[in-house]
């Protein structure tokens, strides 16, 4: 006796009711002033990044991508992201898990703390670890005689952007697992599965979206930021520069080729973040508005 | 599989949700726990699953103390009150999970996995969705590829969260009848949770009624329904009406007159009558019966439903009438109730 009632379960596309339409010329009005500023903010700058880059010439374009210190900065922007990725990525799993299913004092005031990153300017970020790590710095003398060195070195840079983009993939994660609560935990466990195979075939998959989301960002972030790593690096050419601080040597040497070829590299990779992102979505959108609750 | 709730104390956060709860569920049986929102119904189900640990006392399954294992360990088949089925998986996938995640050296090879779970689909009516998502069935699909899935891993009990709950009322009287066919074919020891008492009384061998952390009442629906023991019993299960009464050398009183009913075993003093207003003898002239103005009459289906002022202090009490009986407004009926029951004043 299969229910005969099977309906489609799309979410219904309704026509809006004459009352929410605005009129024709309201309409168009604000279909203007959405494209202009678009226009204005975000695709001529753009246009601009790819046209100086290329402006004398292919050869010269990929000439300044092959210098030395360039490559060096592409190889240290992708080495901190390898590292600041997968560690916010079990960071932000853990917080979103202890948040969501858990009920505990202090919650509230971790959630808080868990979106300080988003509200203090990296500047700031930086700045402490100088304060924490530097030679006048609180562990400065200890480190010092251990021939420990994090400031102006690897070690700081990846700090620096592990602090700027711990909130990514908690703050996607978080809501996600609240609004999905304990119950296909609980279910799991009721068939007989181990906390590890409910976490594996259960929690996993139903945040798995999400969690990609967030790695995404996550990620565009690392290889982007500018300010928190620019405190800590030092700017040692070929040692410490990151790719946006590199842009920033170049652009000041008057280097435009040579800046802009760089920082097109960086808006190619916010490009295919995008693209990644949109075709996740288009792909898996069924699946995904499904993970999101039936 | 039998199973004993013994003393059970549960408190929440020291808000006790259980008090000092005792219950025999006999093997094979399909009982009902029955009670309003807050009653406890739920937390003595999960108790029993294994989702919730007890404060005092022990859970036996049979012979086993069964409170200090873990869920898994108890191998119960729960079914959730929203199915808690897995959004990613496809229903075949679903009912298969529980044997899936089982030791490799209990585990059934995948085709035979396969194989169970289209048995099982066939037995709760669903061949040929097993590819399926869950978001692309409907509610009663739903919950009964829950129950498959629970029943997958051969529970020795299985327990069911208002398992019509979020239904609606059509589906869930099919769902009902079909419950208890599945139920007599698989003979499972089954509790379910509800707080609808026409699906408690329809459906289970044993209904248990419970209210405010304890058991008021356990019975068949006959012994629920006809004997209640407690005027929540009374009020909650059906429709019920009371009046306060004095009750003197056996007999009942309202305010200055008897109204025909002994009750020899009684405490002499105040009381409160509790009757089913379906259950009452219309007299014609009154010596020894209550009389009362009708207040307000309603047609309830096949009845009359009728309110009346009884004495000088206005006590409203409801009765049923026959569609065609006479009485108007401010007009006087006279009755007695048929079956009753005195409980001692609050």
């Amino acid at each position: 006796m299969a229910d005969p009632e099977i309906k489609s379960y799309e979410p219904l596309h309704e026509s809006r009711s004459a009352a929410v339409t605005e009129s024709g010329p309201v309409r168009v009005t604000l279909t203007i002033v959405t494209l202009v500023f678009l226009g204005v903010f975000l695709l001529l700058p753009l246009i601009i990044v790819f046209k100086e880059a290329f402006a004398k010439g292919v050869g010269a374009y990929f000439e300044s991508l092959s210098d030395a210190d360039t490559r060096s900065a592409i190889r240290l922007t992708l080495l901190v992201a390898a590292i600041s990725v997968p560690l916010n990525l079990v960071f932000g799993l853990s917080a979103a898990w202890a948040i969501a299913k858990f009920e505990f004092k202090g919650k509230a005031f971790l959630t808080t703390l868990i979106d300080l990153p988003f509200s203090v300017s990296p500047v700031i970020s930086g700045l402490v670890y100088v304060l924490l790590f530097g030679a006048q710095g609180l562990l400065g003398a200890w480190l010092k005689a251990h021939g420990i060195q994090i400031l102006f070195a690897v070690p700081g840079i990846v700090l620096a952007t592990v602090f700027v983009t711990f909130p990514f993939v908690a703050r996607e994660l978080i809501p996600l697992m609240q609004e999905q609560g304990n119950g296909d935990e609980e279910a799991a466990l009721s068939l007989g599965a181990s906390g590890w195979q409910a976490f594996w075939y259960v929690t996993l998959p139903n945040v798995k979206w999400g969690l990609l989301y967030g790695m995404l960002l996550c990620n565009a972030r690392a290889m982007g930021e500018f300010g928190a790593v620019s405190v800590v690096s030092g700017h040692i050419r070929g040692l410490t520069n990151t790719m946006p601080l590199h842009v920033e040597i170049l652009y000041n040497e008057y280097n435009a080729v040579g800046a802009f070829a760089v920082a097109s590299l960086l808006a190619g990779l916010a490009l295919v973040t995008l693209v990644l992102k949109t075709l996740l979505e288009m792909r898996y959108g069924a699946e995904l508005a499904a993970t999101r609750g039936h | 599989m039998e199973v004993r709730v013994v003393n059970v104390r549960k408190e929440f956060e020291r808000f006790p949700a259980l008090h000092d709860v005792s219950l025999d569920i006999r093997s094979g049986e399909l009982i009902a726990l029955l009670g309003p929102s807050g009653s406890g119904k739920t937390t003595l189900l999960r108790l029993i699953a294994g989702l919730e640990r007890p404060t005092k006392g022990a859970i036996f399954f049979g012979d086993e103390d069964a409170s200090q294992k873990s869920i898994q360990e108890r191998n119960v088949g729960f079914v959730f009150q929203h199915y808690a089925l897995f959004r990613h998986m496809t229903v075949a996938d679903n009912i298969g999970f529980g044997l899936k995640v089982r030791h490799r050296a209990a585990r059934p090879s995948a085709q035979e996995i396969r194989r169970r779970a289209m048995e099982l689909l066939d037995l709760v009516q669903l061949t040929g969705l097993e590819k399926r998502y869950p978001a692309q069935l409907s509610g009663g699909q739903r919950q009964r590829v829950a129950l498959a899935r629970a029943m997958a891993i051969e529970p020795k009990v299985l327990l069911l969260d208002e398992p019509f709950g979020a239904l609606d009322a059509q589906v869930r009287r099919e769902l009902r009848r079909w419950l208890r066919e599945i139920h007599d074919r698989t003979g499972h020891t089954t509790v379910f949770v509800t707080h609808d008492q026409e699906e408690a009384l329809e459906l289970a061998d044993r209904v248990v009624v419970m209210s405010q952390g304890r058991i008021e009442q356990v019975g068949t629906a006959d012994d629920i329904y006809d004997t209640p023991n407690s005027p929540f019993v009374y009020s909650f299960i059906g429709e019920s009406s009371s009046l306060p009464v004095k009750v003197e050398n056996g007999e009942v009183w309202i305010a200055d007159r008897p109204i025909g009913l002994q009750a020899p075993h009684a405490p002499s003093g105040e009381a409160v009558l509790h009757f089913r207003p379906h259950d009452v003898d219309l007299l014609d002239g009154c010596s020894g019966c209550i009389a009362g103005t009708v207040a307000a009459s309603r047609r309830v289906a096949g009845t009359r439903r009728v309110e009346l002022e009884i004495g000088g202090e206005r006590q409203r009490v409801e009765i049923e009438l026959p569609v065609d009986h006479p009485a108007a407004q401010k007009s006087r009926v006279a009755f007695r109730p048929r079956r009753w029951k005195l409980f001692p004043a609050a």
